[in-house]
């Protein structure tokens, strides 16, 4: 085995993903226990100038491959080239961000290099030179400490999670051709429609405003809307509104949508089932509005208004129009 | 509580309660404003299986009886009074030919039935004959193979939707009461129509309509036994279908109460919660124990009935006049506790309360059950003289 | 065309769990089971696609006797046919749970091969994908839309916002995700006349696990919360603290 870390810094529209990031400050402080080095891998279409920044967060050698076909990154072409990648570099530690793409990526690869997979960890620590992880199951009732017994291993992590620390690395930027990264032609995207534009993601979103039933129709949203901009924050939804088509299913927090981890997350209009609990019950700092006094959400809030979110909302606005003028 | 349901109806009931919670509570609202008749609702209850749970197995059923088809009833009407009538009419179209029909008769029409392809009616009031069934105008007269049906029926459960009915008609007018005989009609013989769909105070998502014989030809094979036995079977059917005309109020009622128990834990005045208040305490309080006495009833009765017991038609009467006089007191107090908002269309309460009110009325008026429970006990003072 | 889907039974979300008393895993006596959620889409694609195109319906579950029982709640689906690979020590590993699938399947072909796009209990999200790897077979994760022709397949994926269409031949793996159908209730007929079904029952060969659960602990408590009546300055009162407390503002 030979004796580096790997990277996927994965990238979405020339932007490097905030998990990418973290991937990487961890796979530093990995590397400087064990002595090794870190590879970071950057695959897309015209990716090249993103190259230079993940110096900056301790990537001694990264490898650019850069080619039209890989611009809708569908996945089998980049399991291939990773594969590749990773084979060549003979890495002990493989981590990759658990974002749509790297939850594809991970089994699959794993598969192929008869690796240990661990998927949307929280934590990661050497103990006696091996890899032991953490990772929430039971929807978020647990946490279960899983050792991974084979090398390599292969990790996805949890967005914004981890701390993103600037640490300097060696930086070499390394060419790569796609290569055997040919087309599987048993697997064709005919077609793919982008979410609009500059829309958040809302797992890197460090405030988020979330509504549920409580907001009684689609256009209420409007009212979390206007307070998320104003924060910066993106807004949130509870399955129920997803499945009555008020939101889309990208906003839904909870079991069957997705896990996050702000720093804030203000919730109206929520009772706070146990699945969407799921979803966000490690949030650093949890705000509840909603009128129910008995409501679930209250015990796992760390600050709540019980009242009516249509007066509170609207004067929580202005609160924060002022704090920010 | 448990009920010593077996594990088979425990599956029927929390089934029917899954569907009532995913799929009837969202819609019942919209179906109730525009009075459409809930199709979707039907199909996705005859995939399950819950449409045939009291037909026998042989007819493609699940064998089991009154009590069965009573937990379904009241699981459908928590969330829908109306809706659940679909199923819960189409027992009481049908029933006479469980109880009083031949096998060919059996073997003819209950697996459609059975599998929620086709529903049912009874059909037996008309404009000037409703307590006072005897005085009925509605004739069939026998002519060669066929039974000639002339008049028209009114307030109809499932009329115009269903494509069996059992209908009642005076085949000898002489005879009074004996001169009645019962027939099943299918909507595709000749001479049967609809009147208009009526406009009603409450169960509003269930179809009502006048059905109209004008020389409507029905099969001689199609009289239930012989000629004079139509109030036989009319009795009979209403004894075995009470119950679930009970189970119908029971369901209302207890959709009422949660909604009403739900409500008071989140309204507040004068700083506290009105479920505080202990006048608001006692009448859920009262709430609650009618309803349970009303669901004890309901059970026991309909478990007597499946069990083979002979001569319940007292106690039967007296789980539909309680069960329905329970409904209607806590559905009005459910108004009640939510006050303003309880009046406003926008809240489940008022609809209830409107829903509420048929159940006094139909299958017996709650008179008529008073009378049939007042004379049993006076017959069995008699008898034991 | 032979339909196969690939399921297990996990804790209901809604109950709430005991760690066992090793710590290292969760009391079974204290949950009950079901049907795991994302299995229900592929289950309910399973059944939709025989109804178009015709075959049959396979479920195939990995685990001791207990698993059956899954297998029975999807008889009272509509399900065909019942495997079980029956292993008594498993531990969930998905690279073992693969294995012993992906030994099975290469000697039974399929046309379609559906999986949940993950485990309500582990949250593991790789069983699926690792089979499609390991049998050489083409996949595509977390489909909300799956058309089936006789040699190929067109199928939507949702993916960070972004919608995907793919067109795969067959035989082929999906995994699916929610939005992918509506699940049907059961029927009660199917689920009594389950109670009786046949399943098959073949011996699964023990594999080393690449990952084992060392512990499991609950997740930290979270201190009690500051939770207050609306009153005209409570608003002030909160964005106070999460300016001065928790520094968020």
């Amino acid at each position: 085995m030979g004796n580096s870390l790997f990277v996927f810094a994965e990238q979405k529209e020339g932007k490097f993903k905030k998990v990418a990031y973290e991937a990487l400050s961890l796979a530093r402080n990995l590397a400087d226990e064990l002595g090794s080095e870190v590879e970071a891998s950057i695959i897309g279409n015209q990716v090249r100038s993103l190259a230079e920044e993940l110096k900056d967060y301790g990537a001694d050698r990264i490898n650019v491959v850069d080619d039209p076909s890989l611009k809708n990154c569908p996945p089998d072409l980049y399991k291939n080239i990773l594969a590749q990648q990773i084979k060549e570099s003979e890495s002990r530690i493989v981590l990759l961000g658990s974002t749509a793409l790297g939850a594809d990526l991970a089994p699959k690869i794993g598969a192929e290099l008869g690796a240990s997979v661990a998927t949307d960890c929280i934590s990661a620590e050497l103990q006696e030179n091996r890899l032991t992880v953490l990772r929430s199951v039971y929807v978020s009732k647990a946490i279960a400490r899983v050792s991974l017994e084979n090398e390599p291993a292969i990790l996805t992590l949890r967005t914004n999670v981890l701390p993103i620390n600037k640490k300097e690395g060696k930086g070499e930027i390394i060419k790569k051709e796609p290569g055997d990264g040919l087309p599987d032609p048993k697997v064709v995207m005919k077609e793919i429609i982008k979410s609009s534009q500059g829309k958040k993601d809302i797992e890197e979103a460090d405030i988020i405003v979330a509504g549920g039933r409580g907001l009684k129709s689609q256009e209420n949203f409007a009212l979390l809307e206007e307070l998320a901009s104003l924060m910066g924050a993106a807004v949130g939804a509870s399955r129920s509104v997803v499945d009555a088509g008020w939101r889309s299913h990208d906003d839904q927090v909870g079991q069957t949508g997705k896990t996050v981890s702000p720093n804030l997350y203000i919730v109206c209009g929520i009772s706070g089932s146990i699945q969407h609990l799921a979803g966000m019950s490690s949030s650093k700092y949890i705000v509840a509005i909603n009128k129910d006094p008995d409501a679930p959400i209250f015990k796992i809030a760390d600050y709540g208004i019980v009242g009516d979110l249509f007066e509170v909302v609207p004067r929580l606005t202005e609160e924060v129009k002022k704090i920010i003028a | 509580m448990d009920y010593f349901l077996t594990d088979e109806q425990r599956e029927i009931r929390d089934l029917a309660r899954q569907i009532a919670q995913e799929k009837i509570a969202p819609v019942a609202m919209e179906y109730d404003e525009k009075g459409e008749f809930a199709w979707e609702i039907v199909e996705i209850l005859a995939k399950s299986d819950l449409c045939g749970v009291y037909i026998d197995e042989k007819y493609g059923g699940l064998g089991g009886g009154v009590f069965d088809l009573c937990l379904v009833t009241e699981e459908l009407s928590k969330a829908c009074g109306g809706i659940a009538l679909s199923i819960a009419a189409t027992g009481l179209g049908i029933f006479p030919v469980i109880l009083s029909g031949s096998e060919e008769q059996k073997e003819k029409y209950l697996p459609d039935i059975a599998s929620g392809k086709k529903l049912a009616a009874f059909a037996i009031t008309e404009a000037d004959a409703g307590s006072d069934v005897a005085s009925m105008q509605t004739t069939a007269k026998k002519e060669g193979d066929y039974y000639i049906l002339n008049g028209t029926k009114q307030w109809i459960t499932n009329a115009g939707e269903a494509e069996i009915y059992t209908v009642i008609a005076m085949t000898d007018k002489s005879k009074g009461p004996r001169g009645a005989s019962a027939f099943i009609v299918e909507k595709d013989f000749p001479g049967l129509s609809f009147g208009k769909k009526e406009n009603k105070m409450g169960i509003r998502s269930s179809a009502t309509r006048e059905v109209i014989f004008e020389d409507c030809k029905v099969p001689k094979e199609n009289l239930f036994g012989g000629e004079g036995r139509g109030f036989m079977v009319a009795m009979k059917n209403f004894d075995h279908s009470r119950p679930g005309v009970g189970a119908q109020a029971l369901g209302i009622a207890q959709g009422a109460l949660d909604k009403a128990v739900q409500y008071s834990k989140e309204r507040k005045q004068f700083g506290k919660t009105i479920s505080s208040f202990q006048g608001i305490q006692f009448m859920l309080a009262d709430m609650a124990t009618e309803i349970e006495a009303a669901r004890a009833l309901i059970y026991f009765v309909a478990k007597a009935i499946d069990s083979g017991q002979k001569g319940f038609s007292k106690e039967s009467a007296m789980s539909k006049l309680f069960a329905s006089d329970v409904a209607m007191r806590v559905t009005v107090d459910a108004v009640q506790i939510l006050g303003g908002y309880g009046y406003m269309k926008e809240y489940p309460v008022e609809k209830m309360m409107r829903d509420a009110k048929v159940t006094q009325i139909y299958e017996g008026t709650n008179q008529i059950q008073r009378n049939i429970i007042a004379q049993a006990l006076i017959k069995e003072a008699a008898s034991k003289k | 065309m032979k339909i196969v889907v690939c399921v297990k039974d996990v804790p209901d979300t809604e109950s709430n769990i005991r760690i066992a008393s090793d710590g290292k895993g969760i009391d079974p006596e204290s949950v009950t089971t079901v049907l795991n959620p994302y299995d229900e889409f592929a289950v309910e694609e399973a059944l939709r696609t025989k109804e178009v195109k015709g075959g049959d319906v396979t479920a195939i579950t990995v685990g001791p006797k207990s698993s059956e029982k899954v297998l029975r709640a999807c008889f009272g689906l509509g399900v065909d046919n019942g495997i079980l690979l029956k292993y008594e020590n498993f531990t969930n590993d998905p690279f073992v749970t693969a294995s012993v699938l992906a030994s099975y399947l290469k000697n039974n072909p399929f046309d379609i091969l559906l999986f949940g796009k993950k485990g309500a209990d582990l949250n593991n999200g790789q069983t699926g994908l690792m089979v499609a790897e390991m049998l050489g077979t083409p996949s595509v994760s977390s489909i909300i839309k799956l058309e089936i022709s006789d040699s190929s397949a067109v199928c939507h994926r949702e993916a960070e916002g972004n919608q995907e269409t793919y067109e795969v031949s067959l035989p082929a793996v999906f995994t699916a995700e929610k939005g992918l159908n509506e699940p049907r209730y059961p029927s009660l007929k199917l689920k009594m006349q389950a109670k009786k079904k046949e399943i098959q029952e073949i011996e699964a060969e023990e594999i080393s696990p690449k990952t084992n659960i060392v512990s499991m602990e609950y997740p930290p408590k979270r201190p009690e919360g500051k939770v207050f009546e609306d009153s005209p300055d409570a608003v002030n009162k909160l964005v106070e603290m999460l300016h001065n407390e928790a520094k968020v503002f």
